[in-house]
């Protein structure tokens, strides 16, 4: 461990704007204050200009003397429980209970700078960093405890932030007692001598989460909850469709209404009033005409257009000879696989709060990543980044759609243009229209197996998704895998809106489709689907992972379609067809393996998936309440993209405005969840947001297979579609 | 057009002098403070902003002011007791993990609340069914059910907390109306929302 109490440390530079490193312990205060940075990669990756505190610290906490510990985080609380989860890790470290600990959360203000919340990394990034800030912290304190007593380091133990003497409990001091009246500050990296999983006191247990209170009674405060004397609501002109230029607008019946105020600048219209609903009615008032371009493709030719007009490839992975393993293969297999544009959907549409005040910018926003919002902010309304602030209350969902919303930059033009302190909050057609959209993706793929049963061929190509989950975790040869354009939609003007992240970005396209493609080999060789993985794959943890969810799920050993053969592990009843399927895959770290059981009337097409065992290898688990409840919603959300979420859209133009044609996942749709955390404690904790999803196209698939030798080959999986796979391999 | 209306929310005598077209959610979000109701689609059809207006359950984005208009508004401010000691549901919700963002969580909190007065003892089915209005994208729902199935089978037996059945001695005030039911209490609680 490398410990710097120097703060003028001069191998790095001073920040170039912005506070000193002298004058940031001044807005802090007294007690210690420990600072940590991620190390040099990630320093450098995160530096930026306009930081209220030195560039390279990550995370920092402060114990005062209360022996009160405060932890800043950048990361936002958006119901993935990293707020207890970071808790957690910075009281074990440190020797404190958890309700010592405050959490302090992306307040840009008070907060070390942060890049954002997504791709699972609190965990697994910033986890590390916050426990080597706990875990010298309490260094500190017990040497300073040991010259206070009187007696050497080593006789000294903690417990609860009291320092005793061991032996002799009477003797001791308190956190508090040796924090008052200094002024420690010290910055350390991240490689500090951490707790062990045999020791954790706080980690590896379930604890209340810290936001559970607020969130059961209503008194958590999201962004549209918070409420300035004198606020205005806005609600904004918005066009039919996108890439549509406004011709006419006539505002006059809007300003005549009582106390509304109407706002016309640089492209923005708004209507404001201090009701939410009267501002609607105003905005519904504004006679506006409006030039829409005629759409390129809709909902069903968007496939088509998409590999036509794809940006040039480039080669995630290339090993072997594929021509080789073309020609050497007993047997090929070519698919092409799609999925439509999927929503994120949050239950909060976007929202936020803008004051002006003395110069100075706040912004209270539901957003992923509250740095660079104010970054966007300070550059939307032209002032130097220091005097923008932006505060993250709770956020009422994210899974990435929350990472570049307007709202807050509109609610900050507008603060500024009316003086007043402004909310906009999206109404549900706006944030289905303002979305960024999980993108529609194309997988063209052609695989081979050798006489011997194993994969001698992989020529994966997949457009739009990006390359996340693409990587091969079974051994084949001949491997190419070719990425035609991301999810982030950059190098293309193929989409007609905005598109980005959604929970494991690609990787639920990537892995429905090679797991798919997996099942298909297995069942053409007559094999078992689960010995057929664990034959071509020599990677120990994915092994365990799936040997693990067979155990759990009761897998019955049998070649797919089981269901229409009468096989092993199925029921035959009318027109319901039973099944079971298996689907595995690696995310964030973490090793993941589904096993679902569905039935499908093959009179209707409906699906109901009766069952899901979700097995996950994610190293040491921090919170595993914490950890099972996102695998359950990873199960249960991943259902809406397998059966139902599509966006339908010509052009520019977005059909689904609403729950009422865009259908999300709903109770009754509701499975049996059993999940299952795999004991590793020789790998650091991983991923846990995102890691659960990714199999669920490639698990329903697989178990619609299994009923009724149908495969559907694109998402979502409609009964429209589920028909239509049956009637086609009837034909076969 | 402006006129006088008049309702008790959670427990407390609220009068407004305003147009009784105006829709309940927004009247209770921008004048009356009570923000634990969420907008989530404004249309009825995510259960975000359910509130319990003479023990049934009404999306108050589809409600008129002048619905309530002499009845009895419990939101989720009014569920727990005035010592801060939290509704069996709402405890049950936080033991079993029935929510995570929480966006969602006072719309199925008081969606439960009046499925239970009504039917203290649902199945599992009845559950599912009386709560697939309430969407939650988080997808919480295993754990949701099963909060709501522990208060159900607990119910009125009673383990030293206040049981759905029983509005309490313990919050000091006899309920000010009775919707039918002898038993059944207008308000769990009457810690405000209209502060």
């Amino acid at each position: 461990m490398t410990v710097t109490s120097d703060w003028t440390r001069s191998d790095r530079p001073a920040p170039t704007r912005g506070m000193t490193r002298r004058g940031f312990l001044q807005m802090v205060g007294g007690g210690i204050v420990i600072c940590v940075t991620l190390g040099p990669t990630e320093v450098v990756a995160q530096r930026r200009r306009g930081s209220m505190y030195p560039e390279d610290v990550n995370a920092y906490l402060r114990i005062d003397e209360n022996g009160h510990v405060t932890v800043f985080s950048g990361k936002i609380e958006m119901g993935q429980g990293v707020m207890t989860s970071q808790a957690q890790m910075a009281a074990e470290e440190l020797g404190v209970a958890l309700d010592a600990i405050e959490m302090v959360l992306g307040d840009t203000d008070r907060c070390p700078w942060d890049m954002g919340t997504f791709g699972s990394l609190t965990t697994r990034m910033f986890g590390p960093a916050l426990r080597a800030a706990a875990a010298e912290a309490r260094t500190v304190l017990i040497q300073l405890a040991a010259e206070k007593l009187g007696v050497p380091e080593e006789r000294l133990v903690v417990k609860d932030g009291v320092v005793s003497v061991q032996g002799a409990p009477g003797r001791s001091v308190t956190y508090g007692a040796l924090a008052e009246g200094k002024k420690i500050a010290r910055l350390v990296d991240r490689k500090a001598v951490l707790h062990q999983v045999g020791h954790f006191e706080v980690m590896g247990a379930s604890p209340e989460r810290l936001d559970g209170r607020d969130k059961v009674t209503g008194a958590g405060l999201y962004a549209a909850d918070v409420r300035l004397p004198g606020m205005l609501r806005a609600r904004i002109l918005r066009p039919p469709a996108h890439g549509a230029t406004l011709t006419h607008a006539d505002t006059a019946k809007a300003r005549a209404m009582d106390g509304v105020t109407v706002v016309q600048e640089d492209g923005l219209i708004a209507v404001l009033h201090p009701d939410w609903e009267v501002a609607d009615k105003a905005l519904k008032a504004i006679d506006a005409k409006w030039d829409v371009p005629e759409p390129a493709f809709d909902t069903e030719t968007v496939f088509d257009y998409m590999v036509a007009h794809a940006p040039k490839p480039e080669t995630a992975e290339s090993h072997g000879d594929l021509a080789a393993g073309r020609a050497g293969a007993a047997r090929l297999f070519e698919t092409t696989f799609r999925k439509g544009y999927v929503a994120h959907a949050p239950m909060e549409p976007h929202a936020a709060v803008a004051e002006m005040k003395d110069g100075k910018l706040t912004v209270w926003a539901s957003t992923q990543t509250p740095f660079p919002t104010k970054d966007r902010i300070a550059s939307a309304v032209g002032l130097p980044a220091d005097e923008v602030r932006v505060i993250t209350p709770y956020v009422g969902g994210g899974f990435g759609g929350k990472s570049a919303g307007g709202q807050a930059l509109e609610a900050a033009r507008l603060a500024r243009a009316t003086g007043k302190p402004v909310q906009v909050a999206w109404s549900r057609a706006e944030e289905f229209f303002y979305d960024t959209f999980d993108p529609a993706c194309v997988v063209q793929l052609t695989s081979g197996v050798d006489a011997d049963g194993k994969i001698s061929l992989w020529d994966y190509d997949v457009y739009l998704a990006g390359d996340r989950g693409a990587s091969l975790f079974y051994d084949v040869p001949n491997a190419r895998v070719r990425v035609f354009g991301s999810w982030r939609g950059e190098g293309t003007k193929i989409h007609p809106f905005a598109v980005g992240p959604w929970r494991a970005p690609g990787a639920n396209m990537n892995i429905f489709a090679a797991e798919s493609q997996i099942d298909r080999m297995a069942s053409a060789l007559g094999v078992d689907p689960v010995a057929f993985r664990l034959k071509n794959t020599s990677d120990a943890r994915m092994q365990r992972v799936l040997q693990t969810a067979a155990q759990a799920f009761g897998w019955r050993t049998g070649a797919s379609p089981s269901g229409r053969q009468g096989g092993p592990g199925t029921v035959r009843k009318g027109s319901i067809s039973k099944g079971r399927g298996v689907a595995c895959g690696i995310d964030a770290g973490t090793y993941a393996a589904l096993m679902a059981e569905v039935a499908v009337d093959t009179a209707e097409g409906a699906v109901r998936v009766e069952r899901v065992v979700a097995v996950q290898d994610m190293g040491i688990v921090v919170n595993p309440l914490g950890a099972k409840m996102q695998m359950e919603g990873c199960v249960t959300m991943g259902l809406g993209y397998v059966f139902s979420e599509e966006l339908r859209f010509r052009g520019g133009k977005i059909l689904d405005q609403n729950f009422g044609t865009y259908e999300l996942p709903r109770l009754t749709w509701l499975p049996r969840i059993e999940t299952v955390l795999v004991d590793n404690p020789d790998v650091d904790p991983q991923g846990g947001g995102e890691p659960s999803i990714v199999p669920m196209g490639g698990v329903i698939a697989n178990a619609v297979f299994d009923a009724t030798g149908a495969r559907v080959l694109r998402l979502p999986m409609t009964p429209e579609r589920v028909l239509a796979a049956i009637e086609e391999a009837k034909t076969r | 057009m402006k006129r006088s209306i008049r309702f008790r929310l959670n427990g407390r005598p609220t009068t407004l002098e305003t147009d009784g077209d105006r829709t309940l959610l927004w009247v209770l979000r921008s004048d009356l403070e009570a923000t634990g109701t969420k907008y989530g689609c404004g249309v009825g059809l995510c259960g975000s902003c359910t509130v319990v207006v003479d023990g049934e359950a009404v999306r108050s984005c589809q409600t008129p002011l002048s619905a309530v208009d002499g009845k009895e508004v419990v939101t989720i401010e009014g569920l727990a007791a005035d010592d801060g000691r939290l509704h069996p549901l709402q405890q049950a919700f936080l033991d079993h993990g029935g929510y995570q963002c929480g966006y969602c969580t006072p719309g199925m909190i008081m969606n439960a609340y009046a499925l239970l007065r009504s039917q203290p003892h649902p199945t599992r089915q009845q559950i599912l069914d009386a709560m697939d209005g309430n969407l939650c994208r988080c997808s919480a729902y295993q754990r949701i059910v099963t909060a709501i199935e522990g208060v159900a089978a607990w119910g009125d037996a009673g383990d030293g907390r206040r049981s759905l059945r029983d509005p309490g001695p313990e919050s000091g005030q006899a309920p000010s109306q009775t919707s039918g039911e002898a038993s059944a209490g207008v308000v769990g609680g009457s810690t405000g929302g209209a502060r």
